[in-house]
């Protein structure tokens, strides 16, 4: 008697899994060529932000390799390179970088670089900082982000790339300097990391395998 | 129980038994999201969803289960619809869906989504299951929407910033800046600044309700208590 009900309510219980199951699964199989190209054109829209669609006319969300450096890149994990070119010739690079020490972990930077080490601009892809507070680094919530366009290892000193409080050239905002900071600390390594690595990171052959951090160049911060 | 007068049903979801200020259920994604207007609305409509379709699927099996594994089943229900909601979002309004972010899978563990579907739609026929789920949804999102009001006026001086996430370019004159050159009041959008708001609205339907039912606010008010139904 007892193994009858139970026997019933694990299989009231198994149909009721695959029913979810199949749910979520008519959902997935629905939605996910929707969902991918709103993510590619999201991708799209914000390198066309950071580099401007004429100034290229390869395409870059496809040109891509993988590269991996903890010290400069600030994530263990391989870290995605977009190269755009005119012609065959390198215009810019854009690396998605990580600050891992922001107030509430790590920050995801998009971080578009021209072929003479200037940056071209920075966004921010993903973050948990503050609502309110830090989350001022991101574009929809004020225009900070855009302050690093023009800067470069060689027309900014490297003690300018700091926030204002430390002395640097870069604003914080009142009551939140730890995310500001870690941005500006993770865009000045993604551009030390483009230097050093500038001719192997617009190697034409597109590679599969994920290129090693090759940089000996000790963490200065 | 069997049937329900639905006018009742419906008061109690928007007022009386309001999940957010009476049951104080589903405080987490409250007090998380409700920073600005826009992003409690949007929270305010998936949780809203996903209320109306779990009681009205709990309501049609609940004959066809044996109470020992309700609990269970509620939960997978909950989580595939949730997981269905999640991926149409992420899929239709792709913007909106990247504020909310974790929030959104978040619902699962609202307490006041089981809650329904135990104590009301796993005793209901559909109909009563049905307006139960969109009052009670309707009253949270009121709820999330009064509270992002208070906390984003206080906090940064604006109304329904960034209302072009949730209904395309066309909408950012929507955005009202109350005050000018505010600088921002950093305990309204902070935690604290959402427990204190949350406690403030409390207080507030308590003297609402103390006052409509003419019981004596202050001690030398007293009137005899009018019996309500």
């Amino acid at each position: 008697m007892l193994g009858k009900t139970m026997l019933r309510a694990a299989m009231a219980l198994g149909v009721f899994a695959v029913v979810g199951t199949g749910l979520v699964a008519t959902t997935y199989t629905t939605t996910k060529d929707r969902i991918a190209q709103n993510e590619h054109e999201a991708l799209l829209k914000s390198l066309n932000a950071l580099v401007p669609p004429d100034l290229y006319n390869n395409k870059p969300t496809a040109d891509t390799m993988l590269v991996r450096s903890e010290a400069l890149l600030g994530t263990d994990e391989p870290v995605t390179v977009y190269r755009a070119r005119r012609d065959g010739a390198p215009v810019a690079a854009v690396l998605t970088p990580t600050a891992p020490d922001g107030y509430n972990g790590a920050i995801k930077l998009l971080v578009a670089i021209n072929y003479d080490g200037t940056v071209m601009g920075v966004r921010v892809i993903s973050h948990r900082e503050t609502p309110g507070l830090g989350d001022y680094v991101d574009i929809e919530h004020s225009d900070w982000i855009t302050g690093f366009a023009g800067h470069s290892l060689y027309t900014t000193d490297a003690r300018e790339w700091a926030v204002k409080r430390d002395n640097g050239i870069f604003d914080q905002f009142t009551g939140a300097t730890i995310t500001p900071r870690a941005v500006v600390k993770a865009v000045y390594k993604c551009l030390q990391y483009f230097i050093i690595n500038r001719d192997g990171l617009f190697n034409p052959r597109v590679s599969t395998t994920i290129v090693e951090d090759v940089t000996t160049a000790s963490d200065d911060e | 129980m069997s049937n329900p007068n639905l006018a009742q049903v419906a008061r109690d979801g928007l007022w009386n038994n309001n999940p957010a200020l009476v049951q104080i259920l589903g405080l987490c994604p409250l007090l998380a999201v409700t920073s600005t207007v826009i992003n409690g609305l949007g929270l305010g409509i998936a949780t809203l969803l996903t209320l109306v379709l779990s009681n009205v699927t709990v309501s049609m099996i609940r004959h066809h289960i044996n109470p020992e594994i309700r609990i269970p089943i509620f939960v997978l229900i909950i989580a595939s619809i949730v997981t269905a909601i999640e991926l149409a979002m992420n899929a239709w309004f792709h913007e909106l869906y990247k504020i909310l972010g974790i929030f959104i899978p978040l619902i699962v563990t609202n307490c006041s989504i089981i809650a329904r579907a135990e104590a009301f739609a796993s005793r209901n026929d559909i109909t009563p299951a049905f307006v139960d789920g969109l009052t009670m949804g309707l009253g949270f999102t009121a709820v999330l929407v009064t509270l992002g009001a208070m906390r984003e006026i206080l906090g940064s001086g604006t109304l329904f910033a960034q209302a072009h996430l949730m209904f395309g370019e066309s909408a950012r004159w929507l955005t009202i800046t109350v005050i000018d050159d505010y600088r921002g009041f950093l305990l309204a959008i902070l935690p604290p600044g959402a427990f204190i708001g949350l406690g403030l609205l409390v207080a507030l339907k308590n003297v609402i309700d103390a006052r409509r039912r003419r019981e004596p606010v202050v001690a030398h008010e007293v009137r005899p208590a009018q019996v309500t139904a």
